[in-house]
């Protein structure tokens, strides 16, 4: 039985990669094990905890409720691309450090796509708003509290 | 620099690399040649099973192995018991632990019967439909009491009951007490609590090397050195044979320290068989039968006291719901039983609970640990006698809390670390005064009228706890100043996201006088460190703490000592800080600390028996038994008296876990456990059908809480060290998750005003719906 | 838990993905947003043997507002689209409101309204808007087209009107009245899960502030959305008041069928269904009358 194999051309991080996948291969485990980006993490591949949240053309979504080949000439930042070049902290990482607003850190990386997509559209966002931009991050370890109090430290700072 | 880091809220070592993406977890562990397995279980609770035959599976491309119980040969046996029963006057327990793959009987849904190993997890999940399975369905044993009647089906056929263990102990005289009573009050209780769900599940990579005759295995695990002992004594190998490395774990909370999981037994057995490595991670649907569980217990509880509310005495039976298999012992129930007594004077005491085995998964502790049971009896009991009495539920809880001049206090009956219950330290009036002040209790009574009176329903509650922490065995550490200056720290436990990274550099940054970002941290890696116990129990900082503390200690003086031979002086002259040792008032005379460390490992000369080459040294600390945390939780809520949807207004903790290393790690622990508490008493419920079939195994059912539903919490502490260790600390892990439910009854409750309306909230997880259906018959 | 095998094909224009349909039937399954599918495809509770993407179809995901009110929306719209729409939450509030109540914004990114219509769960929050507003369905084949009223469409539990064959492409929801006041609410666990009860209520008023017409449909009490809109017969051609209000809530509560779930008791959803009625009649009058 032949494997439904097809040729994609992605956009990852700003990096282009050409490979051939199978039609089944989710594209959080694309990401992962073909690409070797192993910070998006999954935690559930029914679409609800959001550890696998990644931007696609800048918009987050749900890596495991979509296939790699529909990736297709499509833009992908993981939160590999957050950190500058010389491995300066995004303003949402940093305030993250300062805010202890990670513990296993295993949501973490869903969440910062998450929150830096709502950031760009949400300058100022009220601490309800940042609450409701999160329902959609499950966090076991941190309450949520500090990671709220991140994301408003950082939209201050950006700001500016 | 010289400024103590021990105190303060020092940020983390280990975050660049988390929120980096290149934090190593358990899925990122690929190695050339790996194969990944995937398991068939069970769909039904209960059945004989007639035939496996995985041949079929053998014929798809891409499948190189599969396995049923049979292929195992001698390898298959059950697993070892991990926490024998306690030394109980009059115990029953009947051993039966958890095998690799089923044989005969499977005993719950989930329970493995085949492992499939593919070239990737999808085929190997497609092959897992190629295996031919006749089960013959047996009925299956989910009530409790059902379960213990004459006629039950029966989990283990051998046993002629479904008892796995019976405890009974004592204190004091209660049939006695209760004879002299004023007022008695009796109850039944049920609470469930529900399962742990970190965001990361389990995982294991077994990587045997025929030519290096290695096995290293990555495990998702919270006691990697026990693993690494118990594997390679089933697998038949030396200890220094195996490596076991706990990565970074997302999220631990009691289940991943569970050990000897099926999946660890079999996937280095099958990586020796086919000489590859093998990677197994478990999904979601998986965890919510393969990984261990807490459920429920029935409580028929009753209390004696006096017309002022003092507590002559407690009478509890219970019913706890082991799950299938019983390798963890009695731990769970035990700490019921024991933490029932809280933080009040029970002068008299009689407990009973019978462990009872369900085809259902195996229960083992998960954050809270059992407490949270014991905890619900005794706070909804003082909530009732406070309202059938006529006392303010505060005011009773006050006059029975354990005076500070009565530590230790001996409660008599036997902890899960087998030592007779003691509380090493505690001053328990200051925290209840610091909560009742920090939630505005006394005001609340005119805020809750006056709210009534435009027609919202508000609620408070106040619930105390104590917290058993730090418990032995013991914990090692080995402490090294390395040539460059810098610091390593090697510990035997793993790390779930407590930062140890960062609380254990503290301590050891403050006795050698360098940076907290200059020591680094390794733990969960049993080449690194030999020895230890695990993380587990809210011990992890407390013991393994202690132990960096001591060899942090012996490092200090031998860089003092070598210093002061090296300038003619006395050790008394002498300051290390900034990485260096240097004279009192002469600071232009100094040695780095790395200089120190490299005339410590000479070149030429002797190094005497009795001394070590090197600035190291390795020390144990194993204390002779726990130490007593404790706290309030208090809460104030509104509910729709119609939809009875609960909105948390204003949430408070007041904590006592003596010495803090870290303020903002302890914080960050509070506030985990408080949303886990959460989701314990409103959210998370698992539902079986009377088959044994979890009707919500998913997360768009299992409800966890998210940031809507998890409110700020406001803490405050009050410090009473321990006497046990020598830093004074007490942990802290669980304390966020044991009184939640208790709490929630208390406040929903007075919201609704249904003590009043003769309705009584004695069961947890409460929803909105079961608000609905307790109170429709209430005028 | 990875998805069964299948054979994927991204289809390059609507008649290529109808064409592709009418070829495999019940076998194949059109892949739009894939919120609800994937979950199913990767629990392998659904495995069809071919999917046919038709995210890469051009103008199946347009909103076209009508000058005279009403709009058409294609079914590959996404939910996230709509939400950004200021001037499609102007003409349709109902929608607007129910929206934040669809899972997650990550969820909403992707999910369309086509897919979600097309699913047809029972405890869904567009398909009752759909009713209770009178939309009407745009629905093609490779060879035929057809309309079909939003109240005829959901057949069952899951279910709907659509031939193996056959494609929901848009969605035509008819222009406000004027002097109508739309209110959505909802009952669910956490914000985003799926409604234990959910109801949409529009209430057009008269010259008088009198009710004119008053359109009700309630999702997750029932195989089907409810259009419970005879139940507020009552209150046509009269002010809105509490005992009229508490009158349609009883009758509202006599229409549905609840069956209950792991999250609610059917007498649960039942009680809170009359308790919605009551606050989204006075809710949707009330911006009626402050010409909302």
């Amino acid at each position: 039985m032949d494997t439904d194999d097809h040729d994609i051309t992605v956009s990852v991080n700003g990096v282009r990669y050409q490979r051939r996948v199978e039609s089944r291969l989710l594209l959080s485990d694309f990401l992962r094990h073909d690409l070797g980006l192993a910070g998006t993490h999954v935690g559930c591949e029914h679409g609800v905890c959001g550890a696998c949240t990644v931007l696609l053309d800048g918009e987050p979504v749900r890596s495991c409720l979509m296939l790699a080949v529909q990736a297709e000439k499509r833009e992908i930042s993981t939160v590999e691309s957050l950190a500058g070049k010389d491995s300066e902290f995004h303003p949402l990482q940093q305030a993250m450090h300062d805010h202890h607003g990670l513990q296993c850190g295993y949501c973490t990386p869903g969440i910062l796509m998450t929150m830096a997509a709502f950031l760009e559209e949400t300058r100022s966002p009220t601490e309800v708003e940042v609450r409701e931009a999160l329902s959609g991050n499950l966090c076991r370890c941190t309450g949520y509290q500090n990671i709220v109090d991140a994301v408003m430290s950082a939209a201050n700072r950006m700001r500016g | 620099m010289s400024t103590r880091t021990f105190g303060e809220p020092i940020k983390r070592n280990e975050d660049r690399r988390l929120l980096t993406g290149q934090a190593l977890f358990i899925d990122d562990v690929e190695l050339p040649g790996m194969l990944h397995a995937a398991f068939l279980r069970s769909q039904v609770a209960h059945a004989r099973i007639l035939k496996i035959d995985v041949s079929r599976a053998l014929q798809r491309p891409g499948v190189v192995a599969a396995y049923a119980a049979d292929d195992l040969g001698d390898y298959w046996k059950p697993g070892p018991l991990l926490v024998p029963p306690p030394p109980i006057a009059g115990i029953v327990f009947n051993q039966r632990t958890q095998v690799p793959l089923a044989r005969d009987k499977v005993r719950h849904v989930g329970e493995p019967l085949a492992i499939v190993i593919a070239e990737s997890r999808y085929i190997a999940e497609d092959a897992l439909d190629d295996i031919d399975i006749e089960l013959d369905q047996l009925p299956a044993v989910v009530d409790l009491e059902k379960g213990l009647r004459a006629g039950s089906a029966l989990v283990h056929d051998d046993l002629g009951s479904n008892v796995s263990a019976h405890v009974r102990q004592t204190k004091g005289n209660y049939a006695a007490a209760a004879a002299k009573a004023d007022h008695i009050l009796k109850r039944r209780f049920r609470y469930e609590h529900g399962i742990s769900s970190p965001i990361e599940t389990r995982g294991v990579v077994a990587q045997w090397d025929g030519r290096a005759n290695q096995m290293t295995i990555w495990d998702t695990t919270q006691a990697p050195v026990f693993v690494r002992n118990g594997l390679a004594g089933i697998l038949g190998l030396n200890e220094r044979q195996v490596r076991v490395i706990a990565p970074f774990v997302g999220g631990g909370f009691g289940p991943k320290i569970m050990m000897f999981y099926p999946e660890e037994v079999l996937l280095p057995w099958v990586s020796m068989k086919l000489n590859r490595p093998i990677k197994w991670i478990e999904d979601r649907l998986e965890h919510f039968f393969a990984t261990t569980h807490e459920r429920g217990q029935i409580h028929d509880a009753e209390m004696a006291l006096t017309r002022d509310g003092k507590i002559l005495g407690v009478k509890d039976v219970f019913l706890h719901d082991g799950g299938a298999y019983d390798p963890y012992g009695l731990t769970v129930p035990i700490n019921s039983q024991c933490t029932l007594l809280g933080p009040y004077v029970v002068p008299n005491y009689d407990s009973t609970f019978t462990q009872v085995f369900t085809n259902l998964t195996l229960v083992t502790p998960y954050r809270g640990a059992g407490r949270q049971h014991g905890v619900f009896v005794m706070e909804r009991l003082l909530d009732l006698a406070a309202h059938e009495l006529n006392i303010d539920r505060t005011e009773i809880r006050r006059r029975n809390l354990i005076p500070p001049g009565a530590f230790p206090y001996k409660q008599e009956i036997i902890y899960q670390d087998f030592q007779p219950l003691e509380y090493d330290s505690g001053n328990y009036e200051p925290v209840l005064d610091m909560a009742l002040e920090a939630i505005g209790y006394q005001a609340f009574k005119a805020e809750q009228a006056a709210a009534r009176l435009e027609g919202r329903h508000l609620g408070i509650g106040v619930a105390c706890y104590v917290e058993g922490t730090g418990i032995g065995p013991y914990e090692g550490a080995k402490v090294h100043v390395q040539s460059n200056g810098k610091v390593s720290v090697a510990t035997g436990i793993g790390t779930q996201g407590q930062g140890h990274f960062t609380s254990l550099a503290q301590i050891a940054a403050d006795h050698l006088g360098v940076a907290v970002t200059d020591v680094d941290v390794v733990t969960g890696d049993t080449d690194q460190f030999y020895w230890g116990a695990g993380t587990f129990a809210s011990r992890g900082a407390v013991v393994a703490g202690n132990a960096v503390n001591e060899a942090s200690k012996v490092v200090r003086n031998k860089a003092l000592k070598l210093a002061s031979d090296l300038f003619e002086c006395a050790e008394e002259d002498l300051v290390l800080e900034d990485g260096k040792v240097s004279i009192v008032g002469i600071p232009e005379k100094f040695v780095m600390l790395g200089d120190l460390a490299r005339q410590a490992n000479p070149m030429r000369g002797a190094v005497q028996p009795g001394t070590e080459p090197g600035l190291e040294s390795t020390q144990y600390f194993g204390p002779r038994m726990g130490a007593t945390a404790n706290g309030v939780h208090a809460m104030i809520v509104e509910l729709d008296p119609r939809t009875f949807d609960l909105k948390i207004l204003k949430y408070v903790v007041v904590h006592d876990c003596g010495t803090v290393i870290n303020p903002m790690i302890l914080a960050g622990q509070i506030h985990g456990g408080v949303a886990q508490g959460i989701g314990n008493a409103f959210y998370e419920k698992l539902a079986f059908d009377d088959q044994g079939q979890l009707l919500n195994a998913s997360l768009a059912d299992y409800l966890l809480p998210t940031a809507l539903e998890v409110p700020r919490v406001e803490l405050g502490h009050t410090v009473t060290k321990s006497p046990i260790n020598p830093m004074g600390t007490k942990g802290a892990g669980e304390a966020g998750a044991i009184p939640v439910g208790a709490l929630f009854a208390q406040a929903i409750e007075d919201a609704l005003d249904l003590k009043a309306r003769g309705v009584e909230l004695l069961e947890i997880p409460l929803s909105p719906s079961r608000l609905f259906e307790l109170s429709r018959n209430a005028p | 838990m990875k998805p069964a095998p299948f054979k994927y094909i991204a289809a390059t224009s609507l008649e290529h993905a109808l064409a592709l349909k009418a070829e495999y039937g019940d076998e194949a399954k059109f892949l739009a947003g894939g919120q609800s599918l994937m979950p199913a495809m990767n629990f392998r509770l659904a495995q069809p043997a071919i999917l046919i993407d038709i995210n890469r179809i051009d103008g199946l995901g347009t909103i076209r507002l009508h000058d005279g009110g009403g709009a058409r929306v294609g079914a590959l719209t996404r939910y996230r689209t709509l939400e950004r729409d200021p001037g499609f939450a102007g003409m349709f509030p109902l929608i607007a409101e129910a929206l934040p109540h669809i899972a997650h914004p990550q969820i909403r990114n992707r999910g369309t309204i086509g897919g979600n219509l097309s699913h047809a769960d029972p405890a869904s929050e567009l398909p009752a808007i759909a009713v209770a507003l009178g939309a009407r369905f745009h629905i093609r084949a490779a060879k035929r087209q057809r309309w079909c009223d939003a109240a005829d469409f959901f057949v069952g539990g899951l279910t709907t009107d659509l031939q193996p064959d056959e494609m929901l492409v848009e969605v035509e929801l008819p222009s406000p009245e004027p002097r109508t006041g739309a209110c959505f609410m909802e009952i669910a666990r956490r914000r985003g899960d799926f409604a234990i009860v959910g109801i949409a209520v529009t209430i057009t008023l008269g010259r008088l502030d009198d009710c004119a017409g008053v359109r009700l449909a309630l999702c997750g009490v029932g195989e089907t959305p409810i259009d419970a809109s005879s139940a507020a017969g009552v209150l046509l051609g009269r002010a809105l008041t509490e005992d009229a209000v508490r009158d349609v809530a009883a009758c509202v509560q006599n229409m549905i069928d609840p069956s209950g779930s792991v999250h609610a008791t059917a007498d649960y959803q039942r009680h809170v269904a009359g308790v919605l009625t009551e606050r989204a009649l006075q809710t949707a009058y009330q911006r009626a009358r402050d010409g909302h």
